[in-house]
């Protein structure tokens, strides 16, 4: 997730990152990560990242940061629900992936190049 | 090819959902998703949160989600559906670079387990959790890619030089390409799409070298090339074989 500050909102970083802030922690279907402190409407993302073992990679001299994967087990997957991945179109809507339930979906990726 | 397949299997509860993962975001992918005309879903992925998210490290590869959004099948490669009747090759004009008539040498030998991936996702779609190819949550979870905290830390380096990038801050990004390139060994979207925007010429070709310039070779910013990674771990190994 990308981040040009490091307090976002707790709508950013659960669409940013796929885990959903919980009482019990930060989650991805059944799988909880507990956090040090609850969060709140906001997210100090270096907290949160120390706690989920989540990198955080600056380019400081451009006002920007990456927070990478949590690195949960030893597999890119934590569980086998999937994320809500949310990505715009050509025209720039917002598509989700949960929009889809009820269907089977194959999820293509391609590039030109 | 992957729209007629949709176009059939939709009214059987299917969708197909198309992303170009690519820097560049629409400038890259318009034209190819106007040429395809989808009648599904197209997205852009200009940050690949599609390695981080699902374990994407090649395209094209796909993953299957079933009706309840569980991943019945993790990021895997994805061949082109069969053809009923086999189109001419596409062939390269007689003046094309001596690189390009290597490249597609190379990735003619690339190999396509097509017939089994496609009997597999009719099965799926026929059958759904009952078809042996829908795996379980745990085998979704094994199957899935390795990924320490190297990998993790890599997959946060590509995201920040992507964005640079777009940015305009060209050898900051290459700096972070570089880290993602080196903490994530077995993604081959991570190299092609920083190769990628080192273009050689201007034509539509120009993404494609994804090499040295003859003219300037010691101005290439990275260790590898397509064609020289391709042949260092061979062209048969580029996708892992299919398994049910």
């Amino acid at each position: 997730m990308l981040l040009r500050s490091l307090t976002v909102s707790r709508s950013e970083f659960e669409a940013g990152t796929g885990w959903t802030l919980k009482p019990e922690g930060a989650c991805q279907g059944h799988v909880c990560i507990p956090l040090s402190r609850p969060a709140g409407d906001t997210v100090d993302v270096a907290q949160v990242a120390g706690d989920m073992g989540m990198p955080l990679v600056e380019a400081a001299e451009h006002g920007l940061w990456a927070l990478g994967p949590a690195a949960v087990g030893s597999r890119a997957l934590a569980t086998a629900e999937a994320p809500d991945l949310t990505l715009p179109d050509l025209d720039g809507n917002l598509f989700r992936l949960s929009s889809q339930r009820g269907r089977k979906v194959l999820l293509y990726a391609w590039a030109p190049y | 090819m992957w729209r007629s397949l949709r176009d059939e299997l939709h009214p059987g509860g299917f969708e197909l959902v198309t992303v170009g993962l690519d820097t560049l975001g629409d400038a890259g992918c318009r034209a190819f998703i106007e040429a395809a005309r989808p009648t599904h879903p197209s997205l852009i992925d200009r940050h690949h949160v599609l390695a981080e998210l699902f374990g994407v490290i090649n395209i094209p590869s796909s993953v299957w989600i079933d009706e309840n959004g569980v991943i019945v099948r993790p990021a895997e490669a994805a061949p082109a559906p069969p053809q009923p009747t086999s189109g001419p090759r596409l062939a390269l004009p007689a003046d094309a670079p001596q690189r390009f008539v290597e490249i597609m040498a190379e990735a003619a030998k690339i190999r396509r387990d097509t017939e089994a991936y496609h009997s597999a996702l009719r099965d799926w779609v026929a059958r759904g959790a009952a078809s042996r190819f829908a795996l379980s949550p745990d085998q979704v979870i094994e199957r899935s890619r390795p990924r320490d905290a190297d990998k993790a830390r890599g997959h946060a380096h590509f995201q920040l030089a992507s964005q640079l990038e777009t940015d305009g801050h060209h050898d900051a990004a290459v700096r972070h390409f570089r880290e993602a390139h080196r903490l994530v060994p077995d993604s081959w979207t991570f190299r092609r799409q920083a190769w990628s925007l080192e273009k050689v010429g201007s034509d539509a070709l120009a993404r494609f070298w994804q090499g040295p310039d003859p003219k300037s070779p010691d101005a290439w910013p990275y260790d590898g090339d397509w064609l020289t990674d391709v042949r260092k771990v061979g062209a048969e190994n580029y996708t892992e074989p299919w398994r049910p």
